[in-house]
């Protein structure tokens, strides 16, 4: 396919793979730093109500009106009130905070500067997944550049307004990215999610008003103020300004991070020359998984669709962290899901029993029917198990305190809805129909 | 006399470790600073030992379980001595599909370990997703990330591990 899908211009990926992109200079060079000056000469309540208008939403999975978010903070509170950056980018997938943070960490920083203003925050912790050193490292030392310029420190870029921007590396847990693991985690303990209300905007850090925010949508923010909410919205649909990142991996020629509009679709980005560049010689897609592990898996028939939250909402599925996901043909669905599957019982933090418990459970119903030994039954047992986490269609929340549990249980759902004949073939062949190679043989290693 | 923890160098860095961490939370809430003090004392000693542990906790005013507790929860803390060469291979979807698995059993092979196992020299891990899913397969060796591996180049990335 050659490329048809509309070109964009990038706002936030604009500068990665350019000659020290990461530095303070190369980001005054393109503008930075000016949006906060603009945003610095309003009023708090004025910058809130611009990043309303500009139609920006939580770029982490949940898709939330980031300017709703910010209102929910009381501003007649006596308590401290905290910034924390979400940048524990764990979800299978997902990769494209990893770039922000190593190409272009400045951007991000911005944004938390005129959030922070914009909140009363004078302390902000960034919170990155401890596998990240190297994104660590260059955005340790973006932020060192900030205090040397008098960006941050006891004056916000001149003005009489202090703010401190830490670094906190997290040690390998997939929770602490749900955001009241995160800050049990910023607290110093375990990432155990907290139930919910009262939310993090009322009581958070240290029992104090918290924003959380994902990497992304901070380093949205500056564009807000260099070109308006209006014109930033505008380059949305009705419910979602502005562009966004999806990463796109799995079988396809060109995986990578790319910048789109709200408007392009999953086929454009498999397909496209401008993107994935289409599937490898003689394959065909037979599944997408559309934001992340844990998004209810597409079929090949159901790409037509734009990577935006309320489109995919209408497929029944999730916009949500971006992570594209292709499978071709030769793939096998049960190895597949049971890959899925074993990562929530891995990832499970053991505090709610329909989680702790069930997770596993899919896991070794998924190795046995996989695995050639399969039973008549063990199809619905599976779907009664995933039931048992998190009830299909979901209400809400399933059975747990943290949505790690929905997370876990929609992908069985969903291929169970879209492939089922394939999971009962496994069963009725008393094999994999796929042989050896379940995944098919792709790559390098194949 | 049992060995001291620390040498007096390492003992001057884990102070001003401490020091820098405490600095950046609020004074009646140094417990903040335990996952960051634990990976001060991981990057000193190379793991978690116990008496470490207990000196951690002291320096945040917490018990030595409370330190214990979150040093068991997170997979990136070592509470064994692990090999030199801490190998996580990420075997999750996308890489899969570039082909992990086989990957890792190439390693399985060639180091004489399986997932889980450790000696002198290395420590071979299955691992959850790295964040690389569009430069799959991938690996980390001490944190360092490896990606759009392929045999010659795991190979000679292996070849220069003294």
């Amino acid at each position: 396919m050659a490329s048809t899908a509309k070109a964009i211009e990038p706002i936030i990926s604009a500068a990665w793979g350019k000659p020290q992109s990461w530095t303070l200079d190369s980001y005054r060079q393109r503008g930075g730093y000016e949006a906060l000056k603009r945003a610095l000469e309003m009023q708090p309540a004025a910058i809130i109500d611009e990043v309303k208008k500009s139609n920006l939403r939580g770029r982490g999975g949940a898709g939330f009106p980031t300017g709703l978010k910010w209102s929910f903070v009381p501003k007649d509170s006596p308590k401290p009130k905290y910034l924390a950056v979400n940048g524990d980018e764990s979800e299978p997938g997902t990769f494209k905070d990893r770039y922000i943070l190593e190409d272009d960490p400045h951007m991000m920083l911005e944004g938390i500067a005129i959030a922070s203003y914009a909140l009363g925050v004078h302390t902000c912790y960034v919170y990155l997944r401890g596998e990240f050193k190297f994104p660590a490292q260059r955005c340790q030392a973006a932020i060192d550049e900030a205090y040397k310029a008098g960006i941050f420190g006891k004056k916000l870029m001149g003005k009489d307004y202090e703010l401190n921007v830490y670094l906190v590396r997290g040690a390998g847990a997939y929770i602490c990215g749900e955001e009241t693991a995160l800050l049990e985690s910023l607290e110093g303990k375990k990432g155990w999610p907290r139930l919910k209300p009262p939310f993090p905007a009322v009581v958070g850090l240290f029992g104090c008003p918290t924003v959380v925010n994902n990497v992304e949508t901070l380093a949205s923010v500056p564009a807000v103020f260099q070109k308006g909410s209006d014109a930033y919205a505008k380059l949305g649909t009705d419910k979602s300004g502005g562009t966004r990142l999806v990463c796109l991996s799995g079988t396809v020629n060109r995986p990578g991070v790319y910048e789109v509009s709200m408007f392009t679709t999953l086929s454009e980005l498999i397909f496209d020359d401008k993107y994935g560049r289409g599937m490898p010689k003689g394959r065909k897609v037979k599944a997408v998984i559309p934001g992340g592990s844990s998004a209810p898996v597409l079929g090949a028939d159901e790409l037509d669709v734009a990577m935006e939250f309320e489109a995919l909402k209408v497929k029944q599925t999730m916009a949500g962290s971006g992570g594209v996901i292709v499978m071709d043909d030769a793939t096998c669905m049960v190895r597949s899901l049971w890959r899925v599957a074993r990562f929530y019982a891995e990832e499970s933090c053991g505090q709610c029993t329909p989680c702790r418990e069930g997770t596993p459970w899919q896991t070794r119903l998924l190795r046995k029917i996989e695995e050639g030994r399969g039973e008549p039954g063990d199809v619905d047992m599976l779907s009664n198990v995933a039931s048992s986490i998190a009830p299909y269609p979901p209400i809400g929340l399933g059975n747990t305190i943290c949505a790690l549990g929905d997370a876990a249980a929609l992908p069985t759902h969903s291929f169970l809805m879209r492939f089922r004949d394939e999971f009962e073939a496994h069963i009725r062949e008393k094999r994999c129909p796929f042989g050896d190679k379940p995944w098919g043989s792709f790559g390098d290693w194949s | 006399m049992a060995e001291p923890l620390f040498t007096p160098e390492e003992q001057k860095k884990f102070d001003a470790g401490i020091a820098e961490i405490i600095s950046h939370y609020p004074p009646d809430r140094k417990s903040a600073g335990m996952l960051p003090a634990l990976r001060l004392l991981q990057d000193i000693k190379g793991w978690l030992p116990p008496e470490g542990l207990r000196l951690v906790a002291k320096n945040l005013e917490v018990t030595p379980e409370r330190a214990m507790e979150v040093a068991s929860f997170y997979v990136m803390y070592h509470l064994k001595k692990p090999g030199k060469y801490v190998i996580d291979v990420c075997t999750n979807l996308s890489c899969s599909l570039w082909g992990a698995e086989k990957m890792l059993a190439y390693l399985e092979e060639k180091l004489g370990l399986k997932a889980g196992e450790a000696n002198e020299k290395f420590t071979l891990r299955e691992t959850e997703c790295l964040a690389s899913c569009g430069t799959a397969p991938c690996l980390q060796i001490n944190e360092d990330h490896h990606e759009s591996l392929t045999k010659a180049k795991l190979d000679a990335i292996l070849a220069k591990l003294s």
